[in-house]
């Protein structure tokens, strides 16, 4: 105990310390010398591949993957072209990229998965250099060719490769260079000798010093007259003008710090996006590192990057001082979010910053609240009464709360089980002493240390620390178990942890029975009867996705059987399309009721069948017949067509000839699809549909020939529309001839003209068109036309040929009180009467009014 | 104003969850694209977007600019069609699963105002497990639900398909806060929302169309140079109180709240200053606001006024009426033909056609083609496809030869009493497919009778929404099956309807007798194909009266105008 601060080295504020993780188990002949190494972040597994000694050498390679604690997990001579780099994906499948730009992917267990290329022009070129990194997106590769042309591919999952713009000048690869994730883009920031450049999906640009003032305006010049480049100055600022090549550069975990060291073993760190500087350290060794990586934790002191060389580990800070290890062997630095892993042939260490918690509690001569609590607890277990005095202190300054946290939070970041014990028992007696600390905390971090401890087992070598483990979730955590085939320990802490069956159990058998349907020595039978067994009683489980993994491996009768046991119909037809199942998907999708799923299984075979079968399918399917058809309405208008023919349906034909002649701009053709519909109505036994069709073609003719002759703008209106617009333009005579020959009805054709001639003011006309003959709509419209045009001299005479019964309305119409009156009480119509009423003002129509309620109770009493 | 309102009527459930979930769901859909991006977004979703999500919640997660989509043929199997365009690759799809906009305290849409077109016309059926979700979605927050009650084809569909949602998904037991659903298709009634509105709420949307629970007052309602917009609901205490009122009652109302709030003022006159500081650091805000809106509703009365109390909307009410009750239709066709032929407006003639049909189970050939044609004159030749349309549907229809049994029934209506009369009925009723509304009225009283005066003011029934003239079937039926907890004895009414119909007990457990009571008093009403602000002031009333709570669901607010418009075929 009171050596734990016997490995903390300080550096400024901060120290540093770096445990063992691990002494390896593997047994390697010459340690890590002349291998290919790559580790995965997160304690992932390690793969190498040693390069053989000589290149002509006929001798195989051996790659082999171990776990992070050097168990062995796969081993096998390696048979294809030449590696140039491995790579973990943040799925634990390893990539091997070689010279001729093919890529690999292989399982944890080096079975083989795909593989993909980086594109034809490196099949001449040969890559140079390979990178594989992280984004949100998934992982990337990023290669450099002979060409000196770089390619990249963001996400391997969803392969779209770009290849960057050409780097003017550059000669082979670049003295070193990173791939940088900024605003959703995927940049590369390389150095050639003293240049640097940052290359995006269209542009080169060159980074400018700052300190270089002629320079830059110099080069601004130059971008200037070339449009090609984008003129974006970023600089590293203070980076110092004599500082020259820059010979090796790191980019931290999350892609926000940037390091670049030079040849005159300067160290430059700042943010990634160049515009902020950190610290300059000389570290004063000229020779370039073999790595350097960022060593940072979230809520971190100070800025730090680790930097290798052959026989010599440092740590530079923000200050002039470094940290500085020998290394005794051959290794290799992995970055992760919390510190660097650093693994030899022999050991397997991590390297990090004192977290503060741990800082606070176990620096020396502390008087941080936990660490007295911790030397309370100590001197409680010795039933010494110092506990009492310690404990006393702690109160009076009213921090035990803080105390409990502290040796919480700090017993997360150790780990030695037996100091997790030390400070989570001090823990748990501080909060003897409080009534209402929260217990949460505390219990969780127990529960999550338990998880931890066990993973980390030297047998399942997963070397997680508790922030990264926070990081990543318990379900990533259980992903990777069960990668690792390591069910029973993923359902133990599943059930443990208490995860939903959905997230937890569930999910854990489901990859069982994934890797259960592979074994290809088991008959059909017995594997669906042990998945059957296996999962029956799990919630959630998804039956088709374990048929699909069997249909893969070639077991499509077991794929058959197993998607019998998926409850959820919806879920099945993926799966059957695939086995080439079509009219059973058709018939699960629509019983699933989702349409989109409908759609797909439409789409999908009319794309497989020929015509005539793909409509006498979705014939026996009414609900995939309607919605083809919505699709077909809005996407192929010839198709319905033919829908409509293959059902011998005349009145949607004829309705589709109708909607059709709109679209068309072309008089003659539209007149022809006009034809096409009449002829189908008359198919369809619709005659009025027939018949109104043709007389719109009739109407068109007419429009046509009148526009012609006149110079009217007719075509297209309606008849009405067409009529009005004869009469207001005083064409009478052809108007007339359309109201015969359209057979108008009268009263229709009176409302128009009337209205027409009113518009016009045309009076004269009026009263002729009034007396041709007796009114079909009476006469009360025409002196509200007139009052509506605000004649009343016009409407006064056609009051008095109104009928009886209208008279009082008209009378009121044009405002005459006495007239409505006199009718009113004429007719003795109580009804009428009030309506005169109401029109009357008290204070100058008295008379009327009396004479009105007189007449009103006359009226009344009959 | 003077109603009786039962005090022990149910607090409804807090619906701006629903508003919280899609908002964060949204924000997690964004967030999946870390860094600076641009929004592109349809131009019908703007409103909805804009109710759960302002500019500046966007703004916080790094949306850049916005821009608007102008309306193009909807994306069917969107993912075949970015194929086809060979973009496929570059593009990447997640799918924000927005189902539910609570409009109000108690009416949350779905949005979805293409539903009655594709659904009830097209026989697409994409938007049935749209309905499912969201009532599963409406299950798993304020449920479970105890009864299910339903009527129509799509009901059904979309109850089975939130059945197998629940089978799919986790169970939790929990208190439920909605206790009752009762789901209906539109077309049961296509009636009622043909009808002219005359609550004040229905006819605000009628005339200025409320979009999304917010309307724009134009400059004639401002009294002001320029528009504004106005959030109709609850919040607005003024519309609170005359929403759900009969027209001719609110002039009355808003004039009384005139004087009210001049008294308010008045107050100060008298004050010292200790008082007048008090007033208006308490009292000023609140009456300026009441008097902002006062001023606003007022405005909207007087422009409606204008409009309504003209003598041509007395008439066309008059006919609506008479068609209701078919009294004088051969009056009443000729009104239709003169609206027709002077071309009053398009959409109110096609209206008044469909409700002649409806009431009258399809119109008799002579009338059908001379309606028609003369329709076609007037309006142009592209309605056919309408006509088409709206037969298809059944609102407008033609009675085939040898089927005048409306002439018949009503006959023997007048002759018999309504008993046999309702017994010859349903004889007749099961001979084909029709609207059956005449009977379906007789069965359900659903017109009173018209020697009474209705008094405006103290409303009896749900019938004051349509002035005392018609209860609305869809309403009237909620009403009874809650009564009878089931659909016994409306038997002969369902056949009429076409049947379909259901009543489910989901089986509840819920220990607690008296929540247990409260949440059976809160009742989801879900209307598919759209529902009427009328339709919802007259659910409002009868929970008054039963001392329980309505939450109506719809897949879209709907009027005539709406209804109708969805049957036209642009061609343009």
């Amino acid at each position: 105990m009171a050596f734990i601060t016997a490995n903390w080295n300080p550096l400024g504020e901060a120290f540093y310390r770096k445990i063992e993780l691990y002494e390896m188990g593997w047994s390697l002949r010459d340690g890590l010398k002349e291998c290919l190494v790559a580790a995965a972040p997160y304690g992932g597994p390690i793969a190498l591949l040693r390069q053989p000694q000589r290149p002509s050498s006929s001798a195989r390679p051996q790659l082999e993957i171990y776990s992070s604690s050097g168990a062995n997990m796969a081993s096998f001579p390696w048979k294809s072209g030449p590696v140039r780099q491995l790579g973990w994906t943040v799925c634990d499948d390893l990539l091997c990229i070689q010279e001729d730009g093919t890529v690999l992917i292989y399982d944890l267990f080096g079975a083989f998965k795909r593989h993909f290329s980086m594109g034809n022009e490196v099949v001449q070129n040969q890559v140079l250099e390979a990178k594989v990194f992280h984004s949100p997106y998934g992982t990337g590769v990023a290669i450099v060719t002979g060409a000196s042309r770089f390619t990249l591919a963001t996400n391997i999952d969803d392969l779209k490769l770009r290849r960057l713009p050409e780097v003017p000048g550059l000669q082979g690869a670049p003295s070193c260079w990173v791939v940088l994730t900024q605003d959703r883009q995927t940049k590369v920031l390389l150095a050639n000798g003293v240049d640097l450049y940052i290359l995006d999906n269209t542009s080169c640009t060159p980074v400018v010093r700052q300190t270089q003032t002629t320079y830059s305006l110099l080069c601004l010049i130059i971008l200037a007259l070339s449009p090609l480049t984008v003129c974006v100055f970023q600089t590293p600022p203070g980076l110092s003008p004599q500082a020259c090549s820059i010979v090796n550069m790191a980019v931290s975990f999350s892609y926000k710090y940037l390091a670049l060291f030079t040849d005159s073993g300067h160290l430059w760190m700042g943010s990634a996006n160049l515009k902020d500087k950190l610290s300059e350290v000389d570290t004063k060794v000229r020779t370039p590192p073999k790595q350097m990586v960022w060593c940072r934790r979230p809520k971190s002191q100070q800025p730090s990057v680790v930097i290798m060389w052959d026989r010599l580990l440092l740590v530079a800070g923000e200050c002039t001082d470094t940290i500085q290890y020998t290394l005794d062997e051959e290794s290799v630095c992995v970055a992760e979010l919390d510190g660097v892993r650093i693994i030899g042939g022999s050991r397997h260490e991590l390297l990090q910053e004192v977290p503060s918690a741990c800082q606070d509690i176990f620096k020396i001569a502390s008087m941080a609240p936990g660490a007295l609590l911790l030397e309370a607890h100590k001197e409680y277990e010795k039933s010494s009464q110092k506990a009492d005095e310690y404990l006393r202190e702690i109160k009076e300054q009213s921090v035990l709360g803080e105390a409990v946290r502290q040796c919480v939070e700090a017993a997360g970041y150790e780990h030695e089980p037996e100091t997790q014990k030390t400070l989570l028992r001090a823990a748990s007696f501080g909060k003897c002493f409080l009534s209402n600390y929260p217990p949460e905390p505390f219990v969780s971090m127990c529960r999550d240390l338990k998880v931890l401890n066990s993973v980390r087992e030297y047998t399942v070598g997963i070397p997680l620390t508790h922030t990264q483990y926070k990081q990543m979730t318990v379900q990533v955590l259980i992903d990777r178990l069960v990668y690792r085939k390591l069910y029973p320990l993923a359902i133990e802490i599943c059930r443990y942890l208490k995860t939903p069956e959905y997230q937890g159990v569930s999910r854990v058998l489901k990859h069982w029975a994934c890797c259960k349907v592979q074994q290809k020595e088991e008959p059909d039978e017995s594997i669906a009867h042990a998945v059957s067994v296996k999962l029956g009683e799990a919630a959630g489980i998804s039956y088709s996705e374990i048929a699909a993994r069997a249909y893969e491996c070639g077991r499509t009768e077991l794929a058959i059987k197993l998607l019998e046991f998926e409850p959820r119909s919806g879920e099945q037809v993926p799966l059957l399309l695939k086995m080439k199942r079509s009219q059973l998907a058709l018939s699960k999708a629509i019983e699933s009721g989702d349409t989109d799923l409908v759609y797909t299984v439409v789409t999908y075979l009319k794309n497989e069948m020929n015509r005539g079968d793909f409509f006498m399918t979705l014939r026996n399917q009414p609900v995939a017949l309607s919605l083809y058809r919505q699709f077909c309405k809005h996407q192929e208008q010839d198709t319905l067509k033919d829908l409509f023919n293959q059902d011998d349906d005349h009145q949607e034909l004829g309705n589709f000839y109708v909607k059709a002649s709109y679209k068309e701009k072309k008089l003659e053709a539209r007149l022809s699809l006009l034809q096409s519909a009449v002829d189908e109505y008359n198919k369809a036994k619709n005659e009025f549909a027939a018949k109104a069709t043709e007389e719109e073609m009739k109407l068109l003719r007419f429009q046509r020939r009148l526009d012609e002759e006149k110079g009217e703008a007719l075509l297209g209106l309606s008849l009405q529309e067409t009529l009005h617009a004869l009469l207001t333009s005083n064409f009478h005579k052809q108007a007339e001839q359309l109201y015969r020959d359209f057979r108008v009805p009268d009263k229709r054709y009176w409302w128009l003209k009337l209205t027409a001639l009113a518009e016009k003011d045309d009076w004269e006309e009026m009263e002729k068109f009034a007396k041709s003959k007796k009114s079909p709509i009476g006469y009360l419209p025409f002196v509200e036309v007139c009052v509506k045009q605000h004649n009343k001299y016009e409407a006064k005479k056609y009051v008095s040929k109104v009928t009886p019964e209208q008279k009082v309305k008209a009378h009121l119409a044009i405002g005459d009180l006495e007239g409505a009156a006199e009718a009113a009480i004429e007719r003795r119509s109580e009804g009428e009467i009030s309506t005169v009423l109401s029109r009357c003002s008290p204070t100058t129509d008295r008379a009327l009014l009396e004479r009105l309620n007189r007449a009103r109770s006359t009226a009344a009493k009959k | 104003m003077a109603h009786s309102v039962r005090r022990d009527a149910p607090e409804l459930p807090d619906f701006s969850l629903l508003k919280r979930l899609a908002r964060d769901q949204l924000i997690y859909l964004l967030e999946q694209l870390p860094g600076r991006k641009d929004l592109f977004i349809e131009a019908d979703l703007m409103s909805p977007l804009d109710r759960i999500a302002n500019v500046t919640t966007l703004k916080q997660h790094d949306v850049d600019k916005l821009y608007k989509v102008e309306h193009k043929p909807i994306f069917y199997a969107c993912e075949n069609l970015l194929e086809e365009q060979g973009i496929f690759g570059d593009v990447t799809t997640d799918e924000w699963s927005f189902y539910l906009l609570p409009l109000d305290d108690d009416i949350i849409s779905l949005e979805l105002p293409e539903f009655f077109r594709d659904y009830f016309l097209e026989g697409d059926q994409r938007w049935v497990r749209t309905a499912g979700s969201a009532l599963h979605l409406l299950h798993s927050v304020y449920g479970p639900f105890s009864k299910v009650y339903g009527i129509g084809r799509c009901s059904k569909m979309a109850y089975e398909s939130w059945r197998e949602q629940v089978e799919e998904g986790e169970q939790r037991a929990r208190q439920a806060e909605i206790g009752n659903v009762f789901l209906i298709d539109r077309d049961v009634d296509l009636v009622t929302p043909l009808c002219s509105q005359v609550v004040y709420e229905g006819l605000v949307d009628d005339i200025f169309r409320i979009k999304c629970g917010c309307v724009e007052f134009c400059p004639d309602v401002t009294s002001s140079d320029k528009s504004i917009k106005v959030m109709l609901n609850s919040q607005d205490k003024v519309f609170n109180e005359i929403r759900n009122e009969h027209f001719s009652q609110v002039f009355g109302f808003l004039s009384q709240k005139a004087r009210n709030l001049q008294t308010a003022y008045d107050k100060r006159s008298g004050m010292n200053i200790k008082q007048m500081k008090t007033f208006v650091s308490e009292e000023l805000k609140g009456l300026k606001q009441e008097h902002r809106l006062l001023s606003l509703h007022i405005g909207a009365s007087e422009s409606m006024m204008k409009k309504k109390t003209k003598q041509d909307f007395q008439e066309l009410l008059k006919t609506e009426h008479s068609l209701l009750e078919g009294f004088e239709i051969r009056e009443c066709i000729s009104y239709i033909e003169e609206h027709i032929n002077r071309q009053v407006s398009m959409v109110e003639s096609m209206r008044l056609l469909c409700l002649l049909s409806l009431t009258e189970n399809g119109l008799l050939p002579k009338d059908y083609r001379s309606l028609k044609a003369q329709f076609l004159q007037s309006y142009g030749i592209e309605h056919l496809l309408t006509f088409s349309n709206l037969k298809q549907l059944g609102l407008l229809v033609e009675q085939q030869p040898g089927e005048t049994l409306t002439v018949m029934e009503s006959r023997v209506g007048k002759l018999v009493n309504d008993k046999t009369a309702g017994k010859l009925t349903d004889a007749f009723s099961s001979l084909a497919k029709k609207s059956n509304f005449r009977a379906l009225g007789r069965r359900l009283n659903l017109v009173p009778k018209s020697d009474e005066e209705y008094d405006l003011r103290v409303p009896r029934d749900m019938a004051y929404i349509f002035s005392g003239a018609y209860i609305p079937l869809s309403c009237k039926l909620i009403e009874q099956v809650l009564e009878r907890d089931g659909w016994t004895g409306l038997e002969e009414v369902t056949r009429m309807l076409n049947g379909h119909e259901f009543a489910v007990t989901a089986g509840s457990n819920g220990s607690d007798a008296r929540v247990k009571t409260d949440s059976q008093r809160i009742i989801l009403v879900m209307f598919l194909g759209g529902c009427t602000f009328s339709e919802i002031s007259a659910l409002r009333f009868l929970g008054r009266e039963k001392g329980i709570k309505f939450i109506v669901v719809t897949t879209a607010i709907t009027n005539s105008a709406r209804l109708l418009e969805s049957m036209l075929d642009n061609h343009a």
